[in-house]
């Protein structure tokens, strides 16, 4: 099929009503907008709902209510609107209630700037809201993977009855590439029987909830979350390894910086020196086993970590893989700062001089 | 034997939590007996709030969302645009309608979403444990304004019909009590009305019905009763506020 340029925030909108995106709400914020406004031009062409909802809040709820009544449902936004959005989150991840939240990451603290960032990764690793409870995290780091995980995000959710995020930098979101639209593999799915769709004839009634105020019925459920979770680590986690067989240095990036490792790799590879990437595709569940591993080989003299992230947050999880195996030394920036090749060169030469 | 009583079809045999005298039971009654009578038990989907009617999913027999707190206007919003032929409610405090989830109500009136809402004013918060709500009176005591809820600290209390009614999505707006037969009937037939108004697609349809709450007022249920005849009902005046049906004929 023919190559089509796409924004990736409206490629992202697309993508979704293509896996089946039965209903949207969404607020605006940068650099996220071109999703809600794709998505009112045309989801409703193909069918479905658009509501552009009073506040972040509200628009995660209104997922919470399509989705428990057992529509696809999907929401976006960025960083300090999905902080908004986190009683929501916990609220769907206690109900077990399946939907697709897409983050476009800008920087902060606060209001920070509307530039790409990657500060958000304890945000939707940790749960930013309250509980005990995980989000599967998808990380593309190109307009075409973002696409073609749509299928995917909207497959793992149902599957798990539990929300998955796409993060994706501001960058993604905003910049214009070359996408083939395929045609991905669809997942055999159980019956929704569990939503509130009305009776309809049935001898009970469907419940949605997230109370269980009964000290150990609210135990069993979080065990049972917790098996889920245990099945999802098992069954789900992704990871991309380049040039990693004979690597000295390993690189562990995600999204654009990983993107802008891989010229690194070439630069770095052109002089004789052995690197490789190590690329966390899900960030929850972490790639852990796989990143331990590798780091115990012998070949693998040193890991550097690099983020668009003032002093690291995927680090920590970098940190918890390696187990203290090799050294890890940390590159990054924060607040829209892109770390650039040169940097990245720079600073595998110097994992390599320490470690010689 | 002929059956004298017989409880509404439209609950489930769960025993209610409420406490002795609060009108939550008689309301939840009302709610569902118009369900059942107007035939959509069967396709009703509801959404119910946090505080004291919490576990009403437990009680009402239609399918139902628990929503977190305030949020059941956009939850509701949520079903009932994805399934525009269907029964849909929320069954909401004050706390939770008029305080946190106040965003969320108006808007939801504002856009004239095609739910009802059934909003259960006690004038307190009252699974918290009686703190002031935004529709405790001038004067009235409660567990944060200990020596009764005055202008200057807290504002005047808030009449959540009247603001909702101004607003062009909100076909209909009624405010009733349970006090008595006489306003037990009153209130039915703002409830089934309400609902029938839903499913004529007119707009937004609201029911406030004013409760007591004798354990966090500190009152037998009959002094309850009492209190709120003569303090809630002179500030919160019974009667239909909004009724854009009524204004086509």
């Amino acid at each position: 099929m023919a190559k089509e340029l796409w924004k990736g925030n409206e490629a992202i909108a697309e993508a979704a009503i293509r896996a089946g995106c039965q209903c949207f709400f969404g607020y605006p914020i940068t650099p996220q907008s071109e999703v809600p406004e794709y998505m009112s031009v045309h989801l409703p062409k193909a069918g479905g709902v658009f509501v552009q909802s009073e506040s972040e809040v509200a628009a995660i709820n209104m997922v919470y209510g399509a989705a428990g009544a057992g529509m696809r449902a999907m929401t976006s936004s960025s960083s300090p609107g999905i902080s908004l959005k986190q009683e929501g989150i916990t609220y769907l991840a206690g109900a077990e209630v399946p939907c697709v939240i897409v983050n476009c990451m800008r920087g902060g603290p606060g209001l920070g700037t509307i530039q790409p960032s990657q500060g958000d990764y304890y945000q939707a690793t940790r749960g930013g809201g309250n509980g005990d409870y995980r989000t599967l995290v998808l990380a593309p780091s190109t307009v075409q993977e973002t696409v073609d995980f749509m299928q995917e995000a909207f497959d793992i959710a149902d599957q798990y009855r539990n929300p998955v995020m796409v993060v994706c930098d501001g960058l993604i979101g905003q910049m214009m590439e070359p996408i083939e639209w395929r045609e991905m593999p669809k997942r055999d799915l159980p019956p929704k029987d569990w939503a509130a769709v009305g009776r309809r004839g049935r001898d009970h009634h469907n419940v949605i909830n997230s109370l269980y105020i009964e000290p150990d019925d609210c135990d069993e459920h979080n065990v049972n979350l917790e098996k889920k979770y245990a099945e999802m680590t098992e069954k789900e986690t992704r990871w991309e390894e380049v040039q990693c067989e004979d690597a000295e240095v390993v690189i562990t990036a995600y999204g654009t910086p990983a993107r802008i490792a891989l010229t690194a790799l070439e630069t770095l590879r052109a002089e004789g020196l052995k690197v490789g990437l190590f690329r966390p595709i899900t960030l929850w569940p972490f790639p852990e086993k796989a990143l331990h591993e590798l780091a115990g080989k012998s070949h693998v003299k040193a890991v550097l970590d690099v983020e668009m992230s003032s002093s690291g947050q995927m680090l920590d999880d970098v940190r918890l893989a390696v187990e203290g195996q090799k050294p890890i030394s940390y590159l990054g920036h924060a607040g829209g700062v892109m770390p650039t090749v040169e940097e990245m060169v720079e600073a595998v030469k110097k994992a390599l001089k320490e470690v010689k | 034997m002929a059956i004298v009583y017989q409880k509404s079809a439209g609950l489930t045999d769960a025993e209610l939590h409420y406490c002795p005298g609060c009108n939550h039971g008689i309301i939840h009654k009302l709610v569902a007996e118009s369900l059942v009578e107007l035939g959509l038990m069967d396709e009703a989907i509801g959404v119910c709030p946090v505080g004291c009617s919490v576990f009403a999913y437990n009680y009402f027999a239609c399918d139902m969302l628990e929503a977190a707190h305030g949020r059941a206007p956009a939850v509701a919003t949520g079903v009932k645009r994805t399934h525009p032929n269907q029964a849909v409610f929320t069954y909401q405090g004050d706390g939770d309608l008029a305080s946190i989830g106040m965003a969320e109500i108006v808007h939801a009136a504002m856009r004239g979403e095609k739910f009802t809402t059934i909003f259960v004013n006690n004038a307190i918060y009252g699974m918290t444990g009686g703190q002031m709500a935004p529709t405790t009176l001038i004067g009235q005591k409660a567990t944060t304004c200990q020596s009764g809820r005055t202008v200057e600290q807290a504002g005047m209390p808030i009449r959540v019909s009247e603001m909702l009614a101004t607003l062009d999505g909100c076909a209909y707006a009624e405010r009733v009590c349970v006090t008595d037969i006489a306003n037990i009937n009153k209130a039915k037939k703002a409830i089934k009305k309400a609902f029938e108004m839903q499913m004529n697609r007119d707009g937004f349809t609201f029911v406030e019905v004013l409760s007591t709450c004798p354990t966090n007022w500190g009152k037998t249920p009959v002094k309850a009763v009492e209190w709120l005849k003569e303090n809630m009902i002179p500030y919160y005046p019974l009667g239909v506020i909004k009724d854009k049906s009524a204004e086509v004929k």
